[in-house]
């Protein structure tokens, strides 16, 4: 297979986070493509992925070619100098019949007093009966002042048949999100996303999800499992729009600690006789009896609140 | 060895009055297998939670091989050996049947070893061992996930809350034969609150509570006969006539 490849080296600080977000200890197999402080630190392309430069704006388009299975394409992003801003546009063109993942993941390390942010815009084109695996992880570090901010935004448009699954997890350390995902789905094609979600101290993270089921037979699981500590705030919102024969399902569920809020607005519109669309939305503190059960095994308080959290959001 | 010196417990009433759920109880669960019977709302249960450290009595003293254990937290008593099997097991989100058992169990297992207690309480291991103990598993499943975590503790103590609640009658056949092997399998002694003739029939001792109170206690052999020759309910209404013609006879 013919590789081409940009290799620079990392320091540590870069290594620790490309492991919390990528969970890669040096650079992966395949594709891949790693921008650190706001530039290109390593890029790897194979025979079915290649990864181009944009020449308008930042980012990268990532071209799968049709037909490529069980390959993979790591695109991380790491800040670790403090007061860095930066919006990138990344596109991915997925070609018809692959089956593949996509590790994204973005990790920031703030040490000093300026804010870091980083805004992905990610756009997805699934080609028809194609399968993706989508994974995107927030990490952030660093006892610095300065505030560790993302706000990513993913778009996407899955043609007939196509399947892609999103796990998007977010445990501790990014001070403010807002996350706005929009999906649009043609016939048959089904899309599965997983949010996990962590907030503590006065951190506040912010989910929309909008979808529209546009063909008949497409299906869309939209679930949300979260934990907010302390006084951070979260609100989650969910629109599935059914605009065919078509069936979908949106779920929140928080545990709420300390003196934290959570806002969960799940919400359906059918303009379709046949769009079968349901949500469901929980929030509550961690029950007593659990706590009581696990204590009765002979942990501790807290050590039973952390059982029970990490199994929530496992 | 646990013992229950003038133990009571009371809650506040509705009218703001206190109400005893359990009134100076005085016992000694020297015993391998000890069986708690009695009519519901006897205070069974309240008395497993005062053992488990999950309330505490209002007046009286717990002790535990001779220490006092009446202001011991919930974790310190199960730490030092006591373990207490809910009669309502209790459901985790994300939390698998082997995550439950390693915990109990204190240390790590191996599959292995996790599926072992599992086929202890009559499941097939390898169907549930990775199964999350949520709201799909049916009452009877949590119950015996319930008592396999018992079973992995392997405690000194062992209290059991009715664990034949909410198991159905065909499942309850093979549940009886794991307490015929637990008496084998666990090493300390064991508390069950019952009201199935079929358990009391393996206790080494019968203690029956009624009114918050010990009402009858001693060697199976010794009870069990008074208890199944006592039609509880034909009593209880002959009671009650014996009142109301009282009373009528009063307002005469």
């Amino acid at each position: 297979m013919p590789r081409k490849g940009v290799k620079r080296t990392m320091d540590e600080i870069q290594k620790t986070l490309l492991a919390q977000v990528a969970d890669l200890h040096e650079v992966p197999a395949g594709a891949y493509n790693i921008r650190a402080n706001g530039s290109l630190a390593g890029r790897n392309t194979t025979a079915n992925i290649d990864i181009v430069t944009k020449g308008d704006q930042p980012g990268i388009d990532i071209i799968i070619k049709p037909g490529t299975k069980n390959e993979s394409v790591h695109i991380p992003v790491l800040l670790s100098e403090s007061g860095i801003k930066e919006t990138v546009y990344n596109d991915f063109y997925i070609g018809e019949d692959c089956d593949i993942t996509i590790v994204a993941g973005c990790g920031i390390h703030n040490g000093g007093k300026d804010a870091s942010e980083h805004s992905g815009i990610h756009r997805f084109f699934v080609g028809r009966h194609a399968r993706v695996r989508y994974v995107e992880k927030h990490y952030g570090q660093g006892d610095g002042t300065g505030g560790r901010i993302m706000n990513p935004t993913t778009e996407i448009t899955m043609e007939e048949g196509a399947h892609m699954e999103l796990e998007m997890v977010q445990i501790k350390g990014i001070d403010s999100t807002q996350r706005k995902t929009e999906a649009s789905l043609a016939q048959e094609a089904s899309l599965v996303v997983r949010e996990k979600l962590m907030t503590h101290g006065t951190q506040y993270a912010r989910s929309d999800f909008a979808v529209a089921l546009n063909g008949d037979g497409s299906t869309a699981d939209v679930v949300s499992r979260s934990v907010a500590k302390e006084q951070s705030k979260q609100e989650f919102h969910a629109n599935i729009v059914g605009n065919a024969s078509c069936s979908g399902h949106t779920e929140c569920d928080a545990i709420i600690m300390d003196e934290a809020s959570v806002t969960a607005l799940p919400a359906l519109t059918a303009n379709h006789v046949d769009a079968a669309l349901i949500h469901e939305a929980a929030i509550g503190k961690i029950a007593g009896e659990q706590l009581i059960k696990l204590m009765t095994l002979g942990l501790t308080q807290e050590e039973a609140e952390e059982q029970i959290i990490s199994g929530f959001l496992k | 060895m646990l013992e229950l010196r003038n133990v009571s417990y009371e809650v506040e009433g509705d009218k703001g009055d206190n109400k005893e759920i359990l009134s100076h109880i005085n016992f000694v669960f020297d015993k391998r297998f000890t069986a708690i019977t009695g009519p519901n709302g006897g205070g069974k249960s309240t008395l497993a939670k005062l053992i488990a450290g999950i309330i505490t009595p209002t007046e009286g003293t717990i002790l535990f091989n001779g220490e006092d254990i009446t202001g011991m937290s919930i974790t310190d008593r199960a730490k030092a050996g006591i373990s207490y099997a809910f009669q309502q097991p209790v459901r985790f989100k994300g939390i698998t049947v082997k995550d439950l058992i390693t915990l109990a169990a204190g240390k790590k297992l191996s599959t292995a070893e996790a599926c072992g207690f599992l086929s202890e309480v009559g499941l097939c291991a390898r169907d549930y061992i990775s199964r999350e103990v949520n709201a799909s598993l049916s009452g009877g499943e949590c119950k015996r996930i319930e008592i396999a975590m018992i079973m992995a503790r392997q405690t000194e103590l062992s209290v059991f809350d009715e664990p034949e609640a909410g198991i159905d009658l065909w499942s309850f056949q093979n549940l009886i034969q794991v307490f015929e092997r637990m008496y084998e399998k666990i090493n300390g002694n064991i508390i069950i609150i019952s009201h199935q003739e079929r358990i009391l029939n393996i206790a080494d001792e019968i203690v029956v509570i009624a009114g918050g109170q010990v009402t009858q206690s001693g060697r199976r052999e010794e009870i069990l006969p008074k208890l199944l020759n006592t039609p509880n309910a034909a009593t209880n209404c002959q009671v009650l006539e014996q009142k109301e013609a009282g009373r009528e006879r009063k307002t005469e």
